[in-house]
């Protein structure tokens, strides 16, 4: 992966290539041994360039090879493993070269304005709503059913921030309190600044192999063990926000394929999508890593911390690393792979993890993508 | 990040590096514009918005009666069965106070962004804002009602209705 950053010099063809070629790298392969090639990045608007999977495809080392963009909103960084996944194990591919890129800093003077569309042209975007609406509606939904306190989910932020001092490609790493969080500006209430990631520039790949191409390669393989996808309805506001039915319908899948019938007890530390902190919490709800409503207090308590029970975005996650959008995703897939190889350095989590789990979510407040990966 | 890795790519720029020229870069101001058909659903629902009606749709099969409207349920996936008129009252499902207008400025008077339960309906609701209100006063599951805007003001849009205010404290 590349460093996350507010604006990057390099053009998204070149953030690219950087993690592209380093994925290829770092597994001692060469261009020529990948079979596939899939693209994932979020909208054409934040570029003003149409096509982007196109435009993008000499960056992702796909130059004559077959080669397909996928895009799901903010899930597309966990969908496109789940998109390489499918090439490889449908028998298609013995290799896929999965590339995520996003480079919001374009879109002037806030890529803000480019996710206005994202509302009905007639029943919302007359409203004027900002991207914040969506979230705000949600997050106090789901505080006012499970009477949660706004420091609670504050501490997510706090542990996020302060596990990607760890992490060298962080965009917004640092020590800040829960009163820092509280203290801070208030954007679209319950939304304050320090609920919330940064927009970024950045690009992350991984290699996926047949399981026949992955032993000769390496030694100590990490297997996607299960992937699972679900979509709910686009008339968001006819939807209970408080509880992202999705997620667990995309977990289940994902489950079920990996044998996993506990994940409470099964899954070692997890990756959930944590664009804004209660994201963080209402996920691990949806990926029934604990009750409804109970996540606020796993967070308050230190649970998922690094050293907890169940360590949740050792990365640091979007808030603490940075959020360009469809790599953001992909640097949880990293994460879990270099989490469960041991070589994650100082963010490594105690113990010896074995079965993990990423998820991103998007488009509409409705898209959930899970993958489940195994050491 | 892997032990395995010394070095990751990527050169910060700041936003002067731009403004001043430091590196070179080229701007582009989309010009596109667009003209979208209302279609049959939301416009008979903005039709009637003129007339200062809410209506909704509802499907014999599972019960719900949805606004927005739409000509098919998409949960039983088949017509839906009839118009019904609903109030032009509902309940607070969630709501926002928003400080910031569409291009993230900040705003003084502050907006109240909601998802009403129109009352009739099964499901959640519609976006809209409250108004004639203090934000501190504004609870979920409040009573509101549209206020309309004036017959010859009325365009058939969902402005049409000005906001909702709150019809019981």
């Amino acid at each position: 992966m590349t460093k996350f950053m507010r604006r990057a010099q390099e053009t998204g063809k070149e953030l690219a290539y950087e993690a592209a070629r380093m994925a290829v790298d770092s597994c001692g392969l060469r261009i020529e041994d990948i079979e596939s090639v899939t693209m994932g990045s979020a909208p054409d608007a934040f570029d003003g360039v149409h096509m982007k999977g196109e435009y993008l495809i000499d960056g992702a080392g796909a130059w004559r090879k077959p080669y397909m963009r996928n895009y799901v909103g903010g899930g597309t960084g966990v969908f496109a493993p789940i998109h390489g996944w499918q090439h490889v194990a449908s028998g298609l591919f013995d290799t896929c070269l999965v590339v995520c890129e996003e480079k919001m800093s374009s879109c002037r003077p806030h890529p803000q304005a480019a996710f206005l569309t994202i509302f009905d042209n007639f029943t919302e975007r007359p409203l004027g709503p900002n991207l914040l609406w969506i979230f705000a509606l949600e997050m106090h939904r789901y505080m006012h059913v499970h009477k949660i306190p706004k420091e609670k989910i504050a501490a997510v932020s706090v542990k996020n921030k302060k596990n990607a001092l760890d992490h060298p490609c962080a965009q917004l790493a640092q020590k800040i309190t829960v009163e820092d969080v509280l203290n801070s500006e208030v954007l679209v209430w319950p939304v304050q600044r320090l609920d919330i990631s940064p927009t970024s520039d950045g690009a992350a790949a991984v290699v996926l192999a047949s399981e026949d191409v992955a032993k000769k390669i390496t030694d100590s393989p990490v297997w996607i063990d299960g992937v699972g996808w679900n979509l709910d309805t686009a008339y968001w506001t006819n939807r209970d926000l408080y509880y992202p039915q999705y997620v667990e319908n995309a977990a289940k899948m994902a489950y079920q394929m990996a044998g996993i019938k506990n994940p409470r007890q099964e899954i070692d530390f997890a990756e959930p999508y944590d664009p804004f902190d209660y994201k963080e919490l209402h996920h691990m709800e949806g990926l029934m890593l604990c009750k409804k409503g109970e996540a606020p207090d796993l967070a308050w308590e230190g649970l998922t911390q690094r050293d907890g029970k169940l360590p949740v975005c050792p990365s640091g996650g979007l808030l603490g690393v940075g959020n360009p959008i469809a790599a953001a995703g992909l640097m949880k897939i990293c994460e879990l792979f270099w989490q469960l190889r041991r070589e994650a350095g100082k963010r490594q989590i105690p113990g010896d993890p074995k079965t993990a789990v990423a998820q991103a979510w998007g488009d509409l407040m409705q898209v959930g993508t899970v993958v489940v990966m195994r050491a | 990040m892997s032990v395995k890795i010394k070095e990751y790519a990527g050169t910060p720029l700041r936003e002067e590096d731009l403004k001043q020229g430091k590196v070179l870069s080229i701007g582009y101001w989309p010009k596109a514009k667009y003209t979208w058909s209302a279609g049959v659903a939301i416009g008979r629902y903005l039709t009637e918005l003129k007339n200062a009606r809410i209506v909704g749709r509802q499907c014999d099969k599972c019960g719900r009666t949805v606004v927005p409207p739409r000509m098919f349920c998409e949960w039983c996936f088949r017509p839906n069965d009839r118009w019904v008129i609903l109030k032009d009252s509902g309940v607070v499902n969630t709501y926002s106070i928003s400080h910031i207008a569409a291009d993230a400025t900040r705003i003084k008077e502050p907006l109240i962004p909601t998802v009403i339960q129109i009352d009739g309906t099964t499901d959640a609701g519609i976006l809209h804002l409250v108004g004639e209100a203090d934000p501190k006063e504004v609870k979920f599951g409040m009573k509101v009602q549209a206020v309309w805007k004036r017959p010859e003001e009325r365009t058939g849009a969902i402005t049409d209705i000005r906001y909702f205010r709150p019809i019981e404290k």
